[in-house]
């Protein structure tokens, strides 16, 4: 157990030094903390709101997350199976699992990172009153693991792709799916023609509706569950998928 | 005589193409294996299941008497390969990737800083050392593809067209690089330029639709080929005639054939009835003819003529 962790750090690394031998990591760092930023202030409107709170902030992030995860994640396998560099890793002495984990590991802290580079947010919301510092927290903590669900389904859907724009929009569409299969609008046109069960598991399926709560500074065990779930399978997914797709 | 690789009854295919149809082989330490065939013969995919990256429908391979599919993580340990086109991370400086690759084999500290510097000597890597490998020549991507392959020093390495893409001088360098390390090692490299398997190969087969062929050294394939042993010798074009004449009624010649015109000369092949004509006795038939001779010289075979005619028995013994 110690070698694989060993091993999918030392991938990690490997990984997180390739984002940043770019100008590529700077710019989504920045266009990610741009974004937050205006979705708080305009769309969100934070200072008519009067209440010191960031709810503004993290209502927008499973929009965010639609469009920018799978940005991150669209290169994690498509690029190694377009540059064949594949072939070489699942050579090496190192278990498929090890490296998805390490390339998903990486990935992940990749967006820490960049949920980290919002604290100007925190500190102008603390300046501007005086918020529960405890709920930012938790909200910080539950749009991170969100961000690594929507990053399994991205990473899952690398695999099947050497082309990273299918692999993209592909990612974009599936967590799409999941970020709305918690609205009115989706579960009205599915309760007119399925059974009760149904709509309300397809509900329970929803990021929206995990989020929200989130949102709101709760982090309950059944959230937890979900979106740690959501990561497991994803990643097993991926395991399979690159087993079957890897040479071709 | 260990036998460090061995694949038994490898079958893939990939639809209804069988790419790989029954390969058995067996590779002792010291041997250089020459993988030959056209493209598409089944040569990478075969490697692809000896070195675990590919699982084949039915047939194993062992690496060091350890299955490649059963215990991937010691299998891989045991060997290096550098796949077609030899692969690695552009983005890296070559010192970073050879890092990499030395952390995950699983060396640390004083040893990964020895085992690099060795590997970055053995394949001529000081000068890009700390240059970005997607920036260098194809030349240098090899080698660095190389050095990845022999930094844990295994017992056995794998190279799918190492020298594809090379110019003369790099070619020589990886050949002389491989024969350096033949001795304590088994070795399987693929090519399709048989020059090269002349130059490093102990054993060579060839592949042909996914099915070995032929199996034996570099000089075995040429003894199958036609012409060897052959005479040939250029004489001027209005003497030609007699000389036909001449090396036909001779007891050892058991044809003669025309090959060329190139200026005002013919050029002829006499084709030995056994495989023990000189080309003294052939000169000694023209001389006693008067016939004046250019230039006279055994054949040895070429074995690019053995190769088409192993892998396209459909042209027959047309000439090569």
């Amino acid at each position: 157990m110690r070698n694989t962790w060993d091993n999918a750090w030392i991938i990690a690394k490997r990984e997180l030094r390739a984002y940043f031998a770019t100008p590529l990591a700077l710019v989504f760092l920045t266009v990610f903390v741009a974004l937050t930023g205006a979705l708080t202030f305009y769309v969100g409107q934070f200072f008519q709101r009067g209440q010191a709170d960031l709810f503004p902030f993290f209502a927008y992030h499973p929009w965010l997350y639609l469009l920018l995860v799978p940005a991150v994640a669209m290169r994690l396998w498509a690029e190694e199976r377009k540059s064949g560099t594949i072939e070489l890793l699942m050579t090496l002495p190192i278990t498929p699992f090890e490296a998805i984990l390490g390339k998903f590991l990486a990935a992940w802290a990749f967006i820490g990172l960049a949920l980290i580079l919002t604290f100007p947010i925190w500190i102008t919301v603390n300046l501007l009153g005086s918020p529960d510092n405890g709920v930012i927290f938790t909200s910080y903590l539950g749009s991170f693991l969100m961000a690594g669900a929507f990053l399994a389904i991205g990473s899952f859907v690398s695999t099947l792709t050497k082309n990273q724009v299918i692999a993209f929009i592909v990612a974009s569409l599936i967590c799409f799916l999941f970020t709305m299969s918690g609205l009115d609008l989706v579960q009205n046109s599915l309760r007119a023609w399925t059974p009760a069960v149904f709509s309300s598991a397809v509900s329970s399926l929803s990021f929206l509706t995990h989020f929200q709560r989130i949102a709101q500074g709760v982090l309950d065990l059944p959230t937890l569950i979900f979106f740690f779930s959501m990561i497991v399978f994803w990643l097993f997914a991926t395991v399979i998928a690159i087993d079957q797709k890897k040479a071709q | 005589m260990t036998v460090l690789i061995e694949a038994v009854g490898l079958h893939k295919r990939f639809g209804e193409i069988k790419a790989v149809d029954g390969i058995s082989l067996k590779v002792a330490k010291g041997e250089v294996l020459g993988f030959l065939g056209p493209n598409g013969a089944g040569k990478s995919t075969t490697m692809k299941m000896i070195t675990g990256f590919l699982e084949p429908d039915s047939g194993k391979a062992e690496i060091c008497g350890t299955d490649v599919f059963q215990e991937p993580k010691t299998a891989k340990a045991k060997f290096g390969y550098v796949p077609e086109g030899a692969p690695s991370y552009g983005e890296m400086t070559t010192r970073a990737f050879l890092s990499f690759i030395a952390e995950i084999r699983g060396f640390r500290g004083a040893e990964l800083k020895s085992r690099i510097d060795r590997a970055v000597e053995r394949a001529g890597l000081q000068p890009v050392l700390d240059q970005i490998i997607d920036t260098l020549s194809k030349g240098y991507k090899r080698r660095v593809g190389l050095a990845q392959a022999i930094l844990h020093d295994p017992p056995v390495l794998i190279m799918d067209e190492p020298t594809d893409g090379l110019d003369p001088n790099q070619k020589h360098h990886v050949r002389e690089l491989i024969t350096d390390m033949a001795a304590d090692k088994a070795i399987i490299i693929s090519t399709h330029i048989l020059q090269e398997v002349e130059a490093v190969c102990s054993r060579a087969v060839v592949i042909n639709k996914g099915m070995i062929v032929d199996d034996g050294t570099a000089e075995d394939l040429l003894q199958r080929m036609h012409y060897h042993g052959a005479v040939s010798l250029k004489v001027v074009a209005d003497r030609a005639d007699a000389a036909i004449r001449a090396l036909s009624s001779a007891a050892m010649v058991a044809r003669v054939e025309t090959v060329g015109k190139p200026n005002g000369h013919m050029l002829l092949r006499a084709i030995p009835r056994e495989k023990t004509m000189t080309s003294a006795e052939i000169a000694a038939v023209l001389r006693a003819q008067n016939i004046p001779v250019d230039e006279l010289y055994v054949e040895r075979g070429r074995l690019d003529d053995v190769f088409r005619q192993i892998t396209m028995p459909e042209e027959g013994s047309g000439n090569a």
